[in-house]
């Protein structure tokens, strides 16, 4: 295989690996004023994700600069292309990442409702966004002969990339519930349990509909057998969302159903770069000599060689410490394990 | 202006934001790690209370770090396609490398860190911290690899055909002696940072709640004064080699730092200048005789070329045009880097001699007074001399964003609209103006606020519903 297609490959992965890790807390961000009635159910579910979703976050920086050594030509065309929907972005991640660091840093319910806020628009806009990208990738957009974008911000917000918005949109919020429910205890858990039912019928509706629009433009094998494992995945974890846990009368099969949505999101993007090979970046203008290409948006064999020994080393070491991670932190977190002097309002300190 | 002109400006203020969190990220992680080492080796709680009350410090400023380096990494692709494409091959690679060696280390093991007190044990939550702190050097190494080959490009050769820069020996850019020099050079600055605040929030207590908590900011008075000392001795070694290597691949910068038109033998430093900068005669100036050719030669007696002299070789090398940067900005901000470094080193070594043999700063006195002033600008010297130092560089750089072989004024995304980066210059100046006061609030309530109490005593209850030791 030539090495541009093993980065391909490698790029998709770091996707996958950043929309099923940062999917969940994505969804748990934007449920915080849905399943969080108290000050303390939010922090709970804050607490779920506090030790990992920065190193969620680096997912993207990798796949970022993936795409930078790897794609250079990639890399320039859908950043400067797609500028406004990636600042938004960044806007959203800015205040998101500096939110969950410092909401609880006083204790001031005004200070704490702004953070709040922050915490759902810095997770609602990348959830919709990311699939308004992703989608437009797949779809192509207008580029010149120097592979240099020329639609408007508009252009990019065509009814298909808007449905792909909407799909991960839901996606996000569904896998978001059950890892609610995966983690917590009580009440907030059987609150998690009965929103992910309702939720992940329209994630299947939204997916279905916009992977299936995807494979009617132009259908690979690859990318028909990914979608329809990614469909069967969902509806899976959408059933173990609903069957009875063994050993808690309260709970469900929070770890089936964790799995069913996270294996989901992971071949649904697989799906989407499979449908996109050999383009990375298809031009609607003159497709045959403007389209970036695997080929001709690569960098040379001798860095991608470079970069694929680094890979090759650093990436299974990266999983396992991260591996570890969920690991020291897998117990579940409920409201007594919220410290008192962090919740009650205290006279202030000045 | 135009778009090229405001995405330098975009660049520029960025760039400089996000590295006043850069520096004292890396300086602390490792104090705070010294700080816990010290602790678990000595058993003394002071050490215990100070890693907690720095390491709070420590991740308030830690997020503002992060969150504003995804923009730096999303900027080059935004704003610079075509330096994108030019360069993607090479200086990718160390971008990539960053985040998947570094990044990755810094911010999956300090969430065990905040996450994993009374969790972990002991020696692994230690190692976490020193983990996070490696990391934060893995990646400043990266990224100055990067930088240094803009500055000086080696090991690559140009494909006429497909327009760009390829790479034919990454080691080559990894040693870069450029980057070899930078690297010690800015690490020196981010301990000096890092040391003058922890040595200036303590000595704040010693003064202004004296009898609380003595014997743990004493401590960290001297931790952080002589940070600042070494740091300082390390920076002017360091930068006196920078200056030699700086001669040899980027003269026109020295001779900029110098505002030095004509080529001289031996070359005065001036310490400061009245006038326009602009080759005519200056109205006045203090000069140091032969300082210039020192620092750029490595004797008081050596040729330093001047910008006259070099503007006509380069347009005889590369053709008609301007070959200088903007003189007046190179040469303040050149001096200021120094002197506000050398200020710096200054204020610490008067903090340690305030508390010299047991002695304490007495309150009331006007000498005390002045010395909180002097601490109140502790931090902040060095926070301005790193400043000043990446603007010089920078701009030295110009009118190049890869010296020798692309100018800056070719190198924005045609696809890009001034209306678009003035959009995001608005954006990103909002936000941040608004983030540094909530974190600069943040940072004073929580370095008022003193050391937490660390006596709480042993869990009794069962393991599964105590309160988490730390929670957001």
């Amino acid at each position: 295989m030539e090495l541009s297609t093993v980065w391909f490959l490698l790029i998709a992965l770091l996707f996958v690996g950043y929309f099923v890790l940062e999917g969940f807390d994505f969804g748990v961000g934007m449920l915080l004023p849905v399943l969080g009635r108290d000050e303390r159910e939010r922090r709970v579910m804050i607490n779920t994700i506090g030790p990992v979703w920065d190193g969620n976050e680096v997912w993207l920086i990798t796949a970022g600069g993936a795409m930078f050594a790897a794609f250079p030509e990639w890399y320039a065309s859908v950043f400067s292309g797609f500028y406004l929907p990636l600042l938004l972005i960044l806007l959203a991640l800015i205040l998101r990442g500096v939110a969950f660091e410092y909401r609880g840093k006083r204790n001031d319910p005004v200070w704490r409702r702004r953070w709040d806020r922050c915490i759902v628009f810095g997770s609602f806009v990348p959830a919709v966004l990311w699939g308004v990208a992703f989608a437009n990738i797949v779809r192509g957009v207008p580029l010149d002969a120097d592979h240099d974008y020329i639609g408007g911000f508009f252009t990019l917000l065509n009814p298909y990339a808007l449905l792909g918005g909407l799909t991960t949109l839901a996606l996000f919020l569904t896998h978001g519930a059950v890892f609610i429910a995966l983690k917590t205890v009580g009440d907030i858990r059987q609150r998690a349990n009965r929103l992910a039912e309702r939720l992940g019928i329209a994630a299947v509706l939204a997916a279905a509909l916009f992977l299936g629009l995807t494979l009617a433009r132009r259908a690979t094998t690859p990318a028909l057998i990914l979608a329809v494992l990614a469909a069967l995945c969902l509806v899976g974890g959408l059933i173990a969302n609903r069957l009875p846990s063994r050993d808690d009368p309260q709970g469900r099969r929070e770890g089936w159903a964790f799995a069913g949505t996270a294996a989901a999101i992971a071949l649904a993007v697989a799906s989407l770069f499979a449908d996109l090979y050999p383009f990375v970046l298809p031009s609607t203008v003159d497709p045959v000599t403007n389209s970036l290409t695997v080929a001709n948006a690569s960098s040379t064999p001798y860095t991608l060689k470079i970069m694929t020994w680094v890979a090759v080393i650093f990436t299974p070491l990266v999983l396992l410490y991260q591996g570890w991670t969920y690991w020291v932190f897998r117990k579940r977190i409920g409201t007594q394990h919220i410290p008192e002097e962090l919740v009650t309002p205290q006279p202030a300190t000045r | 202006m135009d778009a090229t002109e405001l995405a330098r400006w975009q660049f520029g203020i960025t760039t400089v934001y996000h590295f006043l969190f850069v520096p004292i990220t890396i300086g602390l992680s490792f104090l705070v790690a010294g700080m816990q080492t010290a602790w678990m080796r000595t058993g003394d709680d002071k050490w215990l209370k100070l890693t907690k009350f720095y390491g709070k410090l420590f991740l308030i400023n830690f997020a503002m770090g992060v969150v504003t380096g995804i923009v730096q990494e999303f900027q080059f692709g935004m704003n610079w396609s075509v330096y994108s494409r030019f360069v993607g091959d090479i200086f990718g690679a160390p971008l990539a490398m960053e985040a998947l060696l570094a990044f990755f280390l810094e911010s999956t093991f300090l969430g065990l860190w905040i996450f994993g007190w009374e969790r972990l044990p002991k020696k692994i939550h230690l190692a976490c911290i020193w983990i996070v702190a490696i990391g934060t050097v893995l990646s400043a190494a990266f990224i100055l690899a990067a930088n240094s080959w803009m500055q000086h490009p080696v090991g690559y050769k140009i494909n006429p055909e497909r327009g760009r820069a390829e790479l034919t020996d990454f080691m080559a850019v990894l040693t870069n002696k450029v980057a070899l020099i930078t690297i010690p050079h800015t690490i020196a600055g981010a301990f000096m940072t890092a040391g003058a605040l922890v040595a200036a929030v303590a000595m704040w207590h010693l003064v202004r709640r004296p009898g609380k908590d003595t014997a743990a900011f004493r401590g960290a008075v001297k931790l952080g004064s002589w940070t600042t000392l070494i740091s300082m001795a390390a920076l002017l070694v360091t930068g006196d080699i920078q200056g030699k290597i700086m001669t040899e691949v980027q003269p026109m910068k020295m001779a900029a730092a110098e505002a030095l038109y004509q080529t001289e033998q031996p070359a005065p430093f001036s310490l400061f200048t009245i006038g326009t900068l602009d080759g005519s005669r200056p109205v006045w100036s203090l000069d140091v005789p032969g300082v210039l050719s020192f620092l750029a030669t490595g004797s008081f007696d050596g040729r330093v070329q001047g910008i006259n002299d070099l503007q006509a070789a380069y347009v005889q090398q590369f053709g008609p045009g301007r070959y200088m940067p903007n003189i007046p900005v190179t040469y303040w901000t050149f001096r200021l880097m120094i002197g506000t470094g050398v200020v710096a080193a200054i204020l610490a070594l008067w903090a340690l001699w305030s508390i010299r043999k047991g002695r304490a700063p007495e309150p009331g006195r006007r000498s005390t007074r002045f010395l909180m002033w002097g601490m109140i600008a502790l931090p902040l010297l060095p926070l301005a001399a790193n400043s000043f130092g990446w603007i010089f560089t920078e701009m030295g750089r110009q009118p190049w964003i890869v010296f020798s072989q692309m100018k800056t004024a070719v190198a924005a995304s045609p696809a890009v609209s001034s209306g678009d980066v003035i959009t995001s210059l608005i954006v990103y100046t909002l936000l941040y103006g608004a983030l540094a006061v909530v974190e600069v609030g943040l940072l004073l309530h929580f370095a008022r606020a003193g050391l937490p109490d660390v006596s709480s005593p042993a869990p009794t209850e069962p393991d599964e519903d105590r309160p988490l030791a730390f929670a957001y």
